[in-house]
C-alpha cells in the first residue's frame, strides 16, 4: 500500500446529489475538511489534497458514497456518516490502509458493471460547480468544433444519423424535430430545455443537472445553433433547488468563458439561456402547457396542431427537448453519430437513464443501453427482488405508463416494445413490484396522482380520471360492481381517445395495463371480495389460529386499538369489530408460532 | 387563397385553408354539437363535445380548433365520436349540480340541450357536486359555480372581448373552477359588471340576479332596440313578460356597433323603466308647484320663453347644452337648431365639461 504521506495527490469525492445531501453528505464533507485541519496533514499533502462535492453516483441506496483516491488509486466507501470520517482519515488517508469493512461490496460493482454510461459518465466524477472539470473531460470541445467547422444543416444531419430520440417520453426523433423547426422561416426562434420532471419517483433529469449541468447547457447551445435560435430557456421545477443553483452557476461560468452571449467563440452565433422556474404543476411537463407557463399564463395545454416547431413560445417556432436528450448531444458529437447508433436496439439508439425503485435490492439511478432486457436490469443491476420474493411486474413510464408482468421479463426495453406491451418509456421511472403488491391498488395510486394533477381544462381528463379513481376505490373496498371492469375499460379508452393533451391521453394507461395482465386480481376483488396480495385493507381479515397461538401476548401489546384479548399463556382472539387492519399483530407474531393469519 | 378539399361524412367539401373542421362541416350542412365554442371568442377545444374522427389520426380531434387540410377525411357522427360526446356530457352532468327544474337557465341551457340531443337519460356515475357557496355578493350577477361546466367562455369574454381580465381558471383537477383574483366573490373583485360573462355562459352558472323568478326563457318577448344611455347606439333586446321589462340582453348577431356586448348600465340599469318616480308626462311649474301638462302645452311654453329671451336680450343670451345620452343624429339636430333657429353659437356638450 502506498503510504499517503508520500502521496502526491489525495482526492476525496463526496456524493452531493440531493440523495447524498439528504443522507448527510454535507456533514461528511465538512468532517473531512475538519479532520484534515485537525490531523495536521502536512503542507505538502495539503496543497495537493482536494475534497470534492460531486453529483449523483446512481447508487442512492448506499449513500453517502465517498471515494478516497491516493495517487489515482480509488477506493469507494458506502453508507458513510460524518462520525466515520476520522477513522477513514486516520487509517486510510494517513495510514494507507483502506477500511475494508466500509468499502463497497460486489453488489456495487454488479450495479455499475452492466451499465453503459453516456449521459451519466461524468456525473459523480466531476465537480459540477467547476466548468474547468467539465472541460477537462472533453466538455465544450464538441461545441467549439461545431461552431468552427459545421453548418447548422450538418449538425442536424449528425443528430439524425445518430438516431437520437426524445428522452422525455414520446421518443420523437430529435434530428427531425430540429429539421422541421430549422426549415421554418422566422427571425425569432426558441429552444427550451424541459426540466420539469414530475413523475412520482423519477429523478433522472434532476441528477443529470445536479451532476453535470454543463452537458445540458452544451447540448442546448448545439440545438440552438442547429435551428437558428438566439434565445433559450431551461424550464425547471422550483422543487429542485440544488439543480437550479448548480445550473445558474454553470450558466454564469459558461457566459464568462464565452460559450454563451454574443459571437460565441469567435463565430457569428449569438445565444443565451434564461432559467424559468416551474411552480410544481405536473402538467407543465406537457410542452404546450410549459410554453403557456413561460408566457406567464396558467400552465394549461393548448391544442395541437399547430405544433410548437411551427408556433410555439410567443407564437414563434420552438424546439423543446428534454434534459437527458440534450445531455446526449455533446457525446454524440465527440464520439460520432456512428458510434452512438451502434449502441442500443434497431429503432432505439443509445442509452436510457432509469430511476430504478420499488421492491428491488439495489435502488438508484441507472443508465443502460436501449434493448437491454428487463431481466438484466432487475436481476443483474438491481440485484433481484427485495427479500427474494417473487417478481410480479415492473411499472414503467410513471403515471402515463403501465405494468409489464413477470412473464415478459425477457422483453428488450425500447420505445416500441414498451408501447406494444401497453406501457411506455416515459421519462424513465421504473418501479419493480413483487407478490405483495396489489395491482388494483397500483392503478389507484397513479390515478390519484393524475386526477389531482389534471389541469382541469378538458372534460375527459378533469372528470374522467376522477370517475376512474372512484371506481377503482370502490373495487379496493370490496364494493365493486360486476360490470366495473368493462366500465373501466370503456371509459379508459374514451378518455384516451378524447382528451386534449398527453396527460389525459395517457392517464388511463395504468388502469388498462393492469386489467390487461392482472384481470384476475380485479375479478378477485369484485367477485370474491378478496385482495390476493393482501394489500387492500377493507378486504383483509386478521385472525389468530388457536392451534398455533401460545399466548405470548406480543400481538396484544402491539395492537394500537386494543382489539386483541387474551390471558398470558392462553389463546388470543382478535375482535373484528375493533380491528383496523393495520397488520401489526401479523408483523410481530414470532415466526416460530406464525399464529396470526391474513386472509 | 387556394381552397382545400376535404371529405366530411363522405361528402367532398371545399373550404378556405384557414378554416377549422367545425366551420367547414357546418357550412356543408353537418351538425356538430359544441359547448366551449363561441363564435365571438377564441376557440380552445377544452370541452371535447365537438370531437370528430380524422382518418389516420390516433385520437379524436376537437373540430373547433383543428385546422382543415387538403385530402383530410373526417367523420362527425361515427359510433366512436358519439360515445366520446356522450361520456363528456355524462361526466359534466355528474360533476356538478345540474337539476333543471331548479335552474333559471332551464330552456336556455346548452348543457340541457346536449344531454337531450345525445339521448342521455340516466348517468352511469354518482353525482359529485362540488358544493360551492352561491355568490350573491352583488345586485347584478348571481354566480353558482356548482352549475359551471368550466367551458371558460366567461374567462375569454372577460379577457378577450372586454379586456377586463377579472377572472381565470384556478385550482386543478376536478376542483378547478373559475376564480377572480385571490378567489374572492364578484362583489369584492375588480369586476365592472358589464355582464359579458353572463351573456356567454351556456348554463345557469352566471345569471342576471334581478331577473330571477321573473319569467322563464320561453316566456319572454324580445324587442330589439337601441340603448338610451349614451350615443354609441348599442343594440339590445328588452326581454318583456306581462308588459314589464324583466331583463336586457343582446346578441352578437345584431352586429355593429356592439356585437352583443353591453356595459353595466345598458345591461343592468333598466329599473328606471318601471320606476314610480319616472316622469311620463311633461310638468309645468306654476306658483312653485308642478302640474302635469300635455306635450303641446309644454312645447308652446318653451317656444314662447326662448323667443322672448331672444327678442329682448339677443340670441347670445341663450346657451344650449347637449347630452351624451343622445345619439349623434340628435346632437347634430340640436346644434343645427341652435345655430339656425336660435341664431347663436352657444352650444356645447356635457361630455366636454
Amino acid at each position: 500500500m502506498v503510504n499517503s504521506r508520500m502521496s502526491k495527490e489525495i482526492v476525496i469525492n463526496v456524493c452531493m446529489g440531493t440523495g447524498g445531501i439528504a443522507a448527510g453528505g454535507r456533514d461528511v464533507m465538512d468532517a473531512f475538511i475538519e479532520a484534515f485541519r485537525e490531523r495536521g496533514v502536512d503542507g505538502r499533502v495539503e496543497k495537493h489534497c482536494a475534497v470534492h462535492q460531486v453529483g449523483c453516483r446512481g447508487f442512492c441506496a448506499r449513500d453517502v458514497l465517498v471515494d478516497v483516491s491516493l495517487d489515482g488509486e480509488r477506493t469507494t466507501y458506502q453508507y458513510i456518516q460524518a462520525a466515520m470520517v476520522p477513522r477513514l482519515v486516520e487509517e486510510h488517508v494517513l495510514g494507507g490502509q483502506p477500511v475494508t469493512e466500509w468499502t463497497v461490496g460486489p453488489e456495487y460493482h454488479a450495479f455499475h458493471d452492466r451499465q453503459v454510461k453516456v449521459v451519466l459518465a461524468d456525473c459523480g466524477n466531476i465537480d459540477p460547480d467547476r466548468i474547468e472539470e467539465y472541460e477537462g473531460v472533453g466538455g465544450y470541445t464538441a461545441l467549439r468544433r461545431i461552431l468552427s467547422e459545421m453548418s447548422p444543416g450538418e449538425v442536424i444531419d449528425v443528430v439524425r444519423e445518430s438516431g437520437l430520440r426524445g428522452r422525455g417520453g414520446a421518443g420523437f426523433p430529435t434530428g427531425i424535430k430540429w429539421k422541421i423547426c430549422a426549415d421554418n422561416e422566422s427571425e425569432v426562434k426558441y429552444i427550451i430545455c424541459n426540466a420539469d420532471e414530475g413523475d412520482p419517483g423519477a429523478f433522472m433529469d434532476r441528477s443529470v443537472i445536479e451532476g453535470n449541468p454543463h452537458a445540458v447547457i452544451e447540448g442546448l447551445i448545439i440545438g440552438a445553433y442547429a435551428i437558428g435560435s438566439a434565445h433559450g430557456y431551461v424550464y425547471i421545477r422550483a422543487e429542485y433547488p440544488l439543480a437550479v443553483e448548480r445550473l445558474r452557476r454553470a450558466l454564469d461560468q459558461a457566459r464568462a468563458k464565452g460559450y454563451l452571449g454574443k459571437g460565441i467563440h469567435g463565430s457569428r452565433f449569438d445565444f443565451d439561456i434564461k432559467v424559468k422556474l416551474g411552480a410544481g404543476a405536473f402538467v407543465c411537463g406537457e410542452e404546450t402547457a410549459l410554453i403557456a407557463s413561460i408566457e406567464g399564463e396558467r400552465g394549461m395545454p393548448r391544442s395541437k396542431p399547430p405544433f410548437p416547431v411551427f408556433k410555439g413560445l410567443w407564437g414563434k417556432p420552438t424546439v423543446i427537448n428534454n434534459v437527458e436528450t440534450l445531455a446526449n448531444l455533446p457525446v454524440i458529437f465527440r464520439r460520432g453519430a456512428a458510434w452512438y447508433a451502434s449502441v442500443g436496439s434497431e429503432k432505439s439508439k443509445g442509452t436510457k437513464v432509469f430511476a430504478l425503485t420499488g421492491k428491488i435490492k439495489n435502488t438508484g439511478l441507472i443508465e443502460v443501453p436501449m434493448g437491454i432486457s428487463l431481466k438484466e436490469i432487475i436481476y443483474d443491476i438491481g440485484g433481484g427482488i427485495e427479500k427474494d420474493r417473487a417478481f410480479k411486474a415492473v411499472q414503467t413510464g410513471g403515471p402515463s405508463g403501465g405494468c409489464i408482468p413477470s412473464q415478459h421479463i425477457d422483453l428488450s426495453v425500447d420505445y416500441e416494445n414498451l408501447i406494444r406491451m401497453g406501457s411506455m418509456m416515459g421519462s424513465g421511472g421504473m418501479v419493480v413490484l413483487d407478490e405483495t403488491d396489489c395491482m388494483v391498488n397500483i392503478a389507484k395510486f397513479f390515478l390519484e396522482f393524475t386526477q389531482s394533477e389534471s389541469c382541469g381544462k378538458c372534460t375527459p381528463c378533469r372528470f374522467g380520471t376522477r370517475r376512474l379513481l372512484e371506481i377503482l376505490t370502490r373495487i379496493t373496498r370490496g364494493q365493486g360492481r360486476p360490470d366495473d371492469i368493462e366500465r373501466l375499460e370503456r371509459m379508459a379508452r374514451t378518455i384516451k381517445d378524447s382528451s386534449l393533451c398527453g396527460l389525459g391521453m395517457s392517464a388511463p394507461n395504468p388502469v388498462l395495463s393492469t386489467i390487461r395482465y392482472f384481470r384476475h386480481e380485479y375479478e378477485a376483488h369484485i367477485h370474491e371480495h378478496r385482495c390476493p396480495a393482501g394489500v387492500c385493507r377493507e378486504l383483509i381479515t386478521y385472525t389468530i389460529d388457536p392451534e398455533r397461538c401460545k399466548g405470548c401476548g406480543k400481538c396484544r401489546r402491539h395492537c394500537p386499538v386494543e382489539a386483541i384479548e387474551g390471558q398470558p399463556k392462553a389463546v388470543h382472539v382478535i375482535q373484528q369489530e375493533k380491528c383496523i387492519k393495520c397488520g401489526s399483530c401479523f408483523e410481530v407474531c414470532p415466526e416460530k408460532f406464525s399464529a396470526v393469519l391474513r386472509a | 387563397m387556394k381552397q382545400v378539399t376535404l371529405t366530411i361524412n363522405g361528402k367532398s367539401v371545399k373550404t378556405s385553408p384557414r378554416s377549422t373542421i367545425l366551420i367547414a362541416a357546418r357550412s356543408a350542412g353537418f351538425r356538430i354539437p359544441t359547448l366551449c365554442y363561441h363564435p365571438r371568442l377564441a376557440s380552445v377545444g377544452s370541452c371535447r363535445v365537438c370531437v370528430v374522427e380524422i382518418q389516420g389520426r390516433g385520437n379524436l380531434a376537437a373540430s373547433c380548433v383543428t385546422p382543415v387540410a387538403d385530402g383530410m377525411v373526417v367523420r362527425t357522427d361515427s359510433e366512436r365520436v358519439v360515445a366520446a360526446r356522450r361520456l363528456v356530457v355524462e361526466l359534466l352532468l355528474a360533476g356538478g349540480e345540474h337539476n333543471c327544474s331548479l335552474c333559471a337557465a332551464s330552456g336556455d341551457c346548452e348543457l340541457q340541450n346536449l344531454a337531450y340531443e345525445l339521448g342521455i337519460e340516466k348517468l352511469d356515475f354518482p353525482v359529485e357536486a362540488p358544493g360551492y357557496p352561491r355568490d350573491t355578493s352583488n345586485a347584478m350577477i348571481e354566480r353558482d359555480l356548482n352549475k359551471c361546466v368550466l367551458c371558460g367562455r366567461c374567462v375569454r369574454a372577460c379577457n378577450e372581448v372586454q379586456v377586463n381580465e377579472v377572472i381565470d381558471i384556478g385550482y386543478r383537477g376536478a376542483r378547478a373552477k373559475i376564480v377572480t383574483a385571490f378567489d374572492r366573490n364578484y362583489g369584492d373583485s375588480d369586476c365592472v359588471f358589464c355582464g359579458e360573462c353572463v351573456s356567454v355562459c351556456p348554463t345557469g352558472a352566471l345569471r342576471e340576479k334581478a331577473a330571477r323568478f321573473k319569467g322563464r326563457p320561453w316566456e319572454f318577448q324580445k324587442t330589439r332596440t337601441t340603448c338610451v344611455y349614451c350615443g354609441t347606439g348599442c343594440q339590445l333586446d328588452v326581454n318583456v313578460r306581462d308588459g314589464r321589462v324583466v331583463k336586457v340582453t343582446s346578441d352578437f348577431r345584431h352586429g355593429p356597433p356592439n356585437y352583443g356586448s353591453l356595459c353595466a348600465k345598458g345591461r343592468f340599469a333598466y329599473d328606471f323603466i318601471h320606476h314610480p318616480d319616472r316622469l311620463t308626462t311633461p310638468l309645468i311649474k306654476e306658483d312653485d308647484e308642478f302640474r302635469e301638462a300635455t306635450w303641446d302645452e309644454a312645447m308652446d311654453l318653451v317656444v314662447l320663453g326662448l323667443s322672448a329671451i331672444r327678442n329682448q336680450e339677443g340670441p347670445d343670451a341663450i346657451g344650449v347644452l347637449a347630452s351624451a345620452r343622445c345619439t349623434n343624429e340628435e346632437n347634430y339636430l340640436l346644434q343645427k337648431f341652435t345655430r339656425a333657429c336660435l341664431g347663436t353659437n352657444n352650444i356645447d356638450h356635457c361630455a366636454r365639461l
